[in-house]
């Protein structure tokens, strides 16, 4: 049976001020989404996001919103001020902005353990962010995010600017989140990981080229519309691989 | 000793000394939030732009000007506000042009018709004389507002300073708050505009602020300890200013700036590394200027 969407953007037009960046859009997630959102710089995919987060109006067309769908927000790494006085429990705590104390409760400080812990983080917890490894400010975000009990997590490159090992921690632990109920939505320019990890990818250039399971959306056809080149597809140990055609020898994403 | 308890028999320094502590605490509070914000100019160039209405409201409202000179403030503040978060390149550009015009439209004001209330020096460098008890009662309002406000909006200041973007996205009203501590900064800057001077307050809330960030990784220490260095650097300029026979505000500004010195000598690499990140303007998407989920 298919479940209510929690949020649906029903024949959008978005843009900033006089430029329209995406077109005619439909697209909507439930808690059962696990989607990746692909393609070139400029394409629209923060757009969408955005759209989704509610920070964004469309110019037309309409977005219905599940009564009071709890959305959390992870950004990319690269832009925070990692130098900020902060420990990584008072970044987390930070979110629960429904308590007027500075201080955390005893509860707080029980749930901001309990999320960081199962993050495997929750020794780090008076640290200071600076000294966290990428995986490990990844996962930190993760835990501000998780701490609002969200319905849908929204995160913008989460893959980006981390190495090859932390990308597939991350991932799974995605998976994980997703296998426990919650809807993920990601944005990402790495299309061989997501190929690889992620049910379900929307290909965007100013409008949503293609989306459904990766052998489906993987193709050269929809790939050379999305991102304007030629690229190959292979099947490598039964994944997809997305070779850049333009260039010999080198993988795509 | 007896150089501590002399001065105190006369009641224009025990006046003064009240205000300059309590001045360096409220400045050094409030620039926690100022500095980390990468608003340092922004302050700079509220202090001369609320000189301006200094001035006015002494010659349309002299029994209100502080009333006045404060809504001048606000107004100032928010317009300054607006502009930095809708462009970067285009806020420099118009902090510099709103914050001086209204500086040399207080200084023509005082020159063509004079002062009712502080001498135009007075107003620029600050001065522990004739420093009365309503001034004293504005400075206790405008802290307790603040302690208040920071009490009370301690996470929604919080998460605004550190990440605008998210706390926006997660029910923050980042609008509303960044409002609210252009309030609060240029209350401060009204209230302690007389003991420090209109060109020395930016100094308070920038030093005490970045003493504390050298000493400490913990936002809620910096914010205990930016106070306390403030309000030392306001209690210890006062009596040099007394002794040395010269402005107060430049006694306090000096004084902060021989504890800065002083804990930069201490804390070394350590000290000047945390406090890489604090020099960037107020950034109206992030601090990278990566693409940024805000309008």
């Amino acid at each position: 049976m298919a479940s209510a969407p929690l949020i649906a953007l029903r024949r959008v037009d978005a843009g900033y001020r006089h430029s329209t960046v995406l077109h005619d859009v439909d697209f909507a997630v439930d808690h059962r989404s696990f989607t990746g959102i692909v393609g070139p710089s400029g394409a629209g995919k923060t757009t969408l996001l955005r759209l989704l987060l509610g920070s964004l109006k469309p110019a037309s067309g309409t977005i219905e919103r599940s009564p009071g769908v709890a959305v959390s927000y992870v950004p990319q790494l690269e832009t925070v001020n990692w130098n900020f006085p902060i420990t990584v429990a008072e970044c987390v705590q930070m979110s629960r902005t429904g308590r007027r104390l500075p201080w955390a409760s005893r509860s707080e400080r029980a749930e901001v353990a309990a999320v960081l812990e199962r993050l495997g983080i929750g020794e780090l917890a008076q640290r200071h962010i600076r000294e966290l490894s990428g995986g490990q400010q990844q996962r930190m975000f993760l835990a501000r995010a998780l701490i609002r009990r969200p319905q849908l997590l929204l995160l913008d490159e989460p893959t980006s600017g981390v190495d090859i090992s932390t990308r597939h921690d991350v991932l799974h632990l995605l998976a994980d989140l997703h296998h426990d109920g919650m809807g993920i939505v990601l944005t990402t320019h790495d299309l061989n990981g997501m190929a690889a990890h992620l049910p379900d990818l929307v290909c965007v250039n100013g409008r949503i080229v293609a989306q459904g399971p990766p052998d489906a959306v993987i193709t050269p056809d929809v790939l050379e519309q999305t991102f304007g080149a030629r690229m190959e597809v292979l099947q490598h140990l039964g994944m997809l691989v997305v070779v850049d055609s333009s260039g010999p020898g080198r993988l795509a994403g | 000793m007896e150089a501590l308890i002399d001065p105190l028999q006369y009641g224009f320094f025990q006046r003064g000394l009240i205000v300059a502590t309590l001045s360096g605490a409220l400045l050094g509070f409030i620039g926690v939030y100022i500095v980390l914000r990468g608003m340092s100019y922004i302050g700079h160039g509220l202090s001369h732009a609320i000189f301006g209405g200094f001035a006015a409201m002494q010659l349309f409202a002299a029994s209100f000007y502080v009333l006045g000179a404060g809504l001048w403030g606000i107004a100032s503040a928010i317009a300054i506000t607006n502009v930095a978060r809708r462009s970067r390149l285009g806020a420099d550009a118009a902090i510099g042009v709103i914050t001086t015009a209204s500086f040399a439209l207080g200084v023509a004001l005082f020159a063509r018709f004079g002062s009712s209330g502080p001498a135009f020096d007075n107003a620029l460098f600050g001065s522990i004389l004739g420093i009365t008890n309503t001034q004293i009662f504005w400075l206790l309002l405008v802290t307790a507002f603040t302690a208040i406000v920071v009490f009370t909006r301690y996470r929604a200041l919080l998460f605004t300073t550190f990440d605008p973007e998210v706390a926006d996205v997660s029910g923050v009203k980042v609008g509303r708050t960044e409002a609210l501590l252009m309030i609060m900064l240029s209350l401060a800057i009204l209230v302690t505009l007389t003991v420090i001077g209109v060109t020395l307050v930016a100094a308070m809330l920038v030093i005490p602020a970045v003493v504390a960030r050298m000493l400490t990784d913990s936002f809620g220490r910096m914010l205990v300890l930016s106070t306390i260095v403030g309000s030392i650097s306001g209690l210890v300029g006062m009596y040099l200013s007394y002794y040395a026979g010269v402005p107060s505000g430049t006694m306090i500004v000096l004084v902060g700036t021989a504890v800065f010195l002083v804990v930069l000598a201490i804390t070394g690499v350590r000290g000047m590394r945390r406090t890489v990140g604090l020099d960037s303007h107020a950034a109206p998407t992030t601090t990278t200027g990566k693409e940024s989920i805000r309008p």
